[in-house]
């Protein structure tokens, strides 16, 4: 039987822009608050894996290593789109799980700064036109067969859900953003903590619609870590270690199945469906328990398609889930009370731990005005386009 | 001289898209691939895609990489005959009100560029009918 996996001590810088640090800064940052966090040291760590994307060639592990201390551990560069940070916690338990360690350290960091849009590359035309690459192309398709920009790509599969069920339009999808950027203005580590009413978010500048400016995430710096144990080592932690520790009792990740449609438009739904179902098996938790859910609002489209994915609502019922109010912090199923994706942040590396140390603060009671009043189960999702899926599942440790 | 965009347009008197299709499961691709996403078949043959469909989805882009006129109308339209194709929606207005989920579409071509050789590249789109 494979070991239980705590997290021991998690640490977030606050999201935003850092032109005095490098990614390196960041992530010892969020290292050092992790071990610190656990009461333990980087002695005690069997390996470490290091999540970044767009330094991904860096070995930003060894790097972070000769901050915090170079105790010759493996380190695992791991880089997975927006997953990369769940994948570098996967790195860990999977290495725990597999009797190759007992304590790891999961560290995801971005560096960003004012990046802009994402999105294919700038149309060079060529002086004389030969076809190249898998389509044969004589010049970049992006704007001509459609869009590779990220708002455009999320907005058609907002309005592919649209198309399928009733009650979801623009209005549903803004409301969504209108809730992030609320709940932002609790949580001081949030990128921007501003709120805004459904009007302003409707009427900033259109980006590609259905997503206006205010329903994108925007692009930011930061670093999140996670110190994890096996249980056997678990049992040897000081009283206060385990009472804080909070039990990882899913964790998944999957990538896009075949699907008709999905060469031409991503699927973000058949993955995280799958992820999300073996997730709650694996914890043998249904959605109605959940506490709170960090998921991957990158655009406040994509937040409404994963109520569905996720379970949170009934089929096609996302649209009611939002007017109703349901994931609103006083709601049934709070959603992104940390400001989500949209207002907290995305530093792309980071995302994925970042959610788990925000699942993990409400678990452990000590997410201050933010606050889950009693929350004990929570779930983190994140989704990175091309693609790849992780969620975890945590709960509360249950020893005082 | 005219050479299309991408090499799954065929020219002619009637342009048209070609996919591959894996002649195990019947799954089709544009542009090539060493063997079937859907269930691993390495054979394929040339089919000639339905010029008609629906639009699926939508989204009018407002920003985009500098070179790129907006907004343009980005699609996933699906054909008669059960093909997933990517475009732009062209020959309607960028506007929500003008656009509506279901619609029936067409496929149309369009000269999108003119090299140095005076060479044409010609480019397709779906036009509402
Ligand atoms: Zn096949």
């Amino acid at each position: 039987m494979a070991q239980d996996i705590w997290v021991l001590g998690t640490h977030m810088t606050a999201f935003g822009r850092y032109p005095d640090q490098d990614a390196v800064d960041l992530a010892a940052a969020a290292a050092l608050g992790a071990l610190d966090d656990g009461g333990v040291t980087i002695s005690d760590m069997d390996l470490l894996s290091c999540g970044t994307l767009f330094q991904a060639n860096a070995g930003m592990g060894q790097q972070v290593q000769k901050q915090i201390g170079q105790t010759g551990i493996p380190v695992y560069n791991v880089s997975n789109a927006c997953a990369t940070g769940a994948t570098a916690l996967r790195t860990v338990i999977m290495a725990i799980r597999a009797g190759e360690a007992d304590m790891g350290l999961a560290i995801g960091v971005e560096q960003m700064g004012k990046m802009g849009l994402l999105a294919g590359g700038a149309r060079k035309e060529k002086n004389v036109y030969e076809p190249s690459g898998r389509f044969g192309a004589v010049m970049p398709i992006d704007g001509i067969l459609g869009t590779d920009t990220m708002p455009g790509v999320f907005a058609q599969a907002g309005m592919e859900y649209a198309n399928d069920n009733d009650g979801v339009g623009f209005e549903q999808f803004a409301k969504v953003a209108q809730k992030n950027h609320a709940h932002s203005t609790l949580n001081p580590l949030a990128q921007y903590q501003k709120e805004f009413s459904l009007e302003e978010v409707m009427g900033s500048p259109m980006q590609s619609y259905p997503n206006t400016l205010l329903m994108c995430c925007p692009t930011g710096d930061g670093a999140a870590a996670c110190v994890l144990v096996g249980e056997e080592r678990f049992a040897t932690l000081s009283r206060e270690q385990q009472s804080r520790a909070v039990k990882i009792s899913a964790s998944v990740l999957t990538t896009d199945p075949y699907v008709e449609s999905g060469a031409m438009q991503p699927d973000v739904n058949t993955l995280t469906r799958n992820a999300a179902q073996t997730a709650y098996e694996q914890a043998g938790v249904s959605p109605e328990d959940l506490s709170l859910v960090e998921l991957h609002d990158c655009f406040a489209t994509a937040e409404l398609i994963h109520y569905d994915n996720l379970g949170l609502c009934e089929p096609g019922g996302a649209g009611d889930f939002i007017d109703r109010g349901a994931p609103w912090r006083d709601g049934d199923t709070p959603v992104n009370v940390s400001g989500g994706l949209i207002s907290k942040g995305h530093p792309i590396g980071a995302t994925g731990v970042a959610n788990v140390y925000e699942v993990a603060t409400h678990l452990r009671g000590e997410a201050g005005d933010r606050q889950i009043e009693g929350a004990n189960v929570g779930l983190a999702h994140v989704i990175g386009l091309g693609s790849s899926c992780g969620v975890h599942i945590l709960e509360k440790s249950g020893i005082s | 001289m005219q050479i299309p965009l991408v090499d799954y347009l065929v020219l002619g008197d009637e342009p048209y898209l070609q996919a591959n299709e894996c002649t195990n499961c019947g799954a089709r691709f544009f542009g090539r691939r060493n063997a079937c996403a859907h269930c691993g078949h390495r054979e394929f043959k040339p089919v000639r895609v339905s010029d008609t469909g629906t639009l699926r989805t939508f989204s009018i882009v407002y920003r985009a990489a500098p070179t790129i006129p907006t907004p343009y109308v980005s699609a996933i339209v699906l054909t008669d005959d059960g093909t997933s194709v990517r475009s732009n929606l062209i020959n309607i207005e960028p506007d929500p009100a003008k656009i509506t989920l279901g619609m029936k579409v067409k496929l149309d071509t369009y000269v999108v560029g003119t090299d140095d050789d005076g060479q044409e590249a010609v480019a397709f789109g779906y036009a509402p009918v």
